[in-house]
């Protein structure tokens, strides 16, 4: 089996996405932060650095497993809870 | 509000539908919430169920009904370093016919089946619905729960808590402190299709048995962990779970520890000629006996991933069976105290009780020094590589070199990783101390 991209490995799951983003991050915060861990630990790669400092964070491709606001260690930077019910990842095949 | 349920179940994994069975098979009314459009659809794991007795004492013969994808008769264990790796095989045909030893599952399919179990004993199982926190009356006490829909509380006098590793209720409700990325492990997983002809003679099965592998060493690149392989019917189920606070340092991404996994010349064979199914990720809680939830409050229960019952001690990597064990427990002592008229902590305290006789704590507290044993710096990240440097002193053949026995070898292979004799006898002891007596 050749290697994949990220990119086509996020094209097996099946998302759908709710209105408003279950996770929100204070930008704030981030700009004072210099580990940026969330960018690194997400499965999905969903959190970007921008060159001002601050995160962008996407919630429409998230896994939901919650592994960013465990491994962030500024308190209040991520706010996390669930996206709505039936929203979000479905997996089919795991 | 609504009323009118005796216990209200948050999550439709294999805790919560075991609880939600096991409460409707006593008469009680249940409601079975699931946030996900259907059971096992957020849900992610390696999947191996152990201790299929735990399962067979609620659907009798489980497997004829079931969807199991292979029975689990052959075990491997491998510790590897960047080009070689040593392994552990277990085989053994008494694990091919009833009791039988485990199965594997896919999650989505599986957790489906067991919440089905659950409706056609009468629970009333609810989807796409979001269990946001517990209710509490005015003595403290919880008393149903509020749910992300329209008029969202939930009353009943029973709770369980069986949402998962992010278990919101557990801790809203004043039962799982602030969990850390020590405590918990991120799992990433490709299930990739393999033809069952290739799949049967590349891991030389017999019909419809199964294998696992796990992996210990250079396949998660130092970062403390390990990774896996099983064999599913028609495809492989493959993961790295890596602990978070580890993760977090190494500053490396899952994905890429995945990839790297994949291309491990032990592994790539393995998967060759295999076509990507889905690719998925999910916490798990992975600290045992020091993160365990309390389990019981007044009107509430803890169950399954939740309450931290998940046994990852690098020889047992299991959870299904401790979540279906639990969750059982839960609902017959939910069921009791219901009768009872006290569901109170005092009145729920069969759980704790049913937990301890059926084996489920002694486990966790007999082995409570083995996590964090196994995700010990040298264990993942030196002693896979010293363990395939003495294997490849000793096994390789050189003309002209001369044979060594294997105290030298293992004495040069120390020397060379830099490891001092008396450490390697102190993480012996210690070793022993989490595994052996």
């Amino acid at each position: 089996m050749v290697s994949t991209t990220l990119a086509e490995r996020m094209t097996t799951v099946r998302f759908r996405p709710d209105h408003e983003p279950h996770i929100v991050v204070d930008g704030d915060i981030c700009r004072d932060c210099s580990l940026h861990t969330c960018v690194y630990v997400c499965p999905a790669d969903l959190f970007t650095l921008l060159s001002d400092g601050s995160i962008l964070f996407n919630h429409e491709q998230c896994f939901e497993c919650g592994t960013c606001y465990i491994a962030c260690n500024r308190e209040g930077a991520i706010s996390w809870r669930y996206p709505g019910g039936g929203r979000g990842v479905t997996f089919r095949d795991s | 509000m609504t009323t009118g349920f005796d216990a209200v179940v948050a999550g439709a994994g294999p805790a919560g539908s075991a609880a939600a069975l096991a409460l409707a098979r006593a008469g009680r009314s249940v409601l079975l919430l699931e946030r996900g459009e259907f059971p096992g659809s957020k849900n992610v794991s390696g999947a191996a169920v152990y201790s299929p007795d735990v399962l067979e004492a609620l659907v009798p013969r489980f497997w004829e009904s079931a969807p199991v994808e292979r029975v689990l008769t052959r075990r491997v264990i491998c510790v590897t370093s960047e080009e070689s790796s040593v392994a552990l095989d277990f085989s053994s045909r008494r694990f091919a016919s009833p009791p039988y030893n485990a199965f594997s599952v896919l999650r989505p399919r599986f957790d489906r089946w067991l919440a089905d179990q659950a409706v056609a004993a009468g629970a009333v199982l609810l989807c796409s619905t979001v269990a946001d926190e517990v209710l509490r009356d005015g003595a403290g006490r919880v008393r149903g729960v509020r749910v992300r829909r329209e008029g969202g509380e939930i009353a009943a006098p029973v709770v369980i808590a069986a949402d998962g590793v992010n278990s919101f209720l557990a801790r809203g409700a004043g039962l799982q402190r602030e969990l850390t990325g020590h405590d918990l492990s991120l799992g990433v997983k490709e299930v990739i299709a393999l033809d069952r002809h290739t799949l049967e003679e590349r891991f030389q099965l017999e019909g419809d048995q199964g294998v696992t592998y796990e992996f210990l060493g250079s396949v998660t690149g130092g970062v403390a962990g390990g990774s896996f392989l099983y064999t599913n019917r028609e495809s492989l189920s493959l993961g790295v779970i890596v602990e978070i606070a580890s993760l977090a340092e190494h500053r490396v991404r899952p994905h890429e520890l995945l990839e790297r996994f994949r291309a491990h010349p032990t592994v790539a064979p393995l998967v060759r000629g295999g076509r990507l199914v889905e690719y998925s990720a999910h916490m798990v809680p992975e600290a045992g006996q020091r993160m365990l939830a309390t389990l019981a409050g007044d009107g509430i229960l803890v169950a399954g991933d939740a309450a931290g019952l998940c046994f990852a001690t690098g020889l047992y990597l299991e959870g299904i069976n401790y979540a279906i064990a639990s969750g059982r427990a839960a609902g017959e002592a939910a069921a009791d105290a219901l009768a009872a008229g006290d569901t109170s902590a005092a009145g729920l305290a069969g759980y704790r009780r049913r937990l301890e006789e059926r084996g489920v704590l002694p486990d966790f507290r007999r082995f409570r020094l083995a996590p964090r044993f196994v995700m010990g710096e040298r264990i993942h990240g030196l002693y896979p590589g010293i363990v395939t440097g003495i294997a490849e002193r000793v096994l390789r053949s050189e003309g002209g070199r001369p044979k060594q026995k294997l105290l030298p070898a293992v004495t040069g292979e120390l020397r060379r990783a830099g490891v001092p004799l008396r450490r390697v006898l102190r993480d012996l002891w210690e070793g022993g101390r989490a595994f052996g007596w």
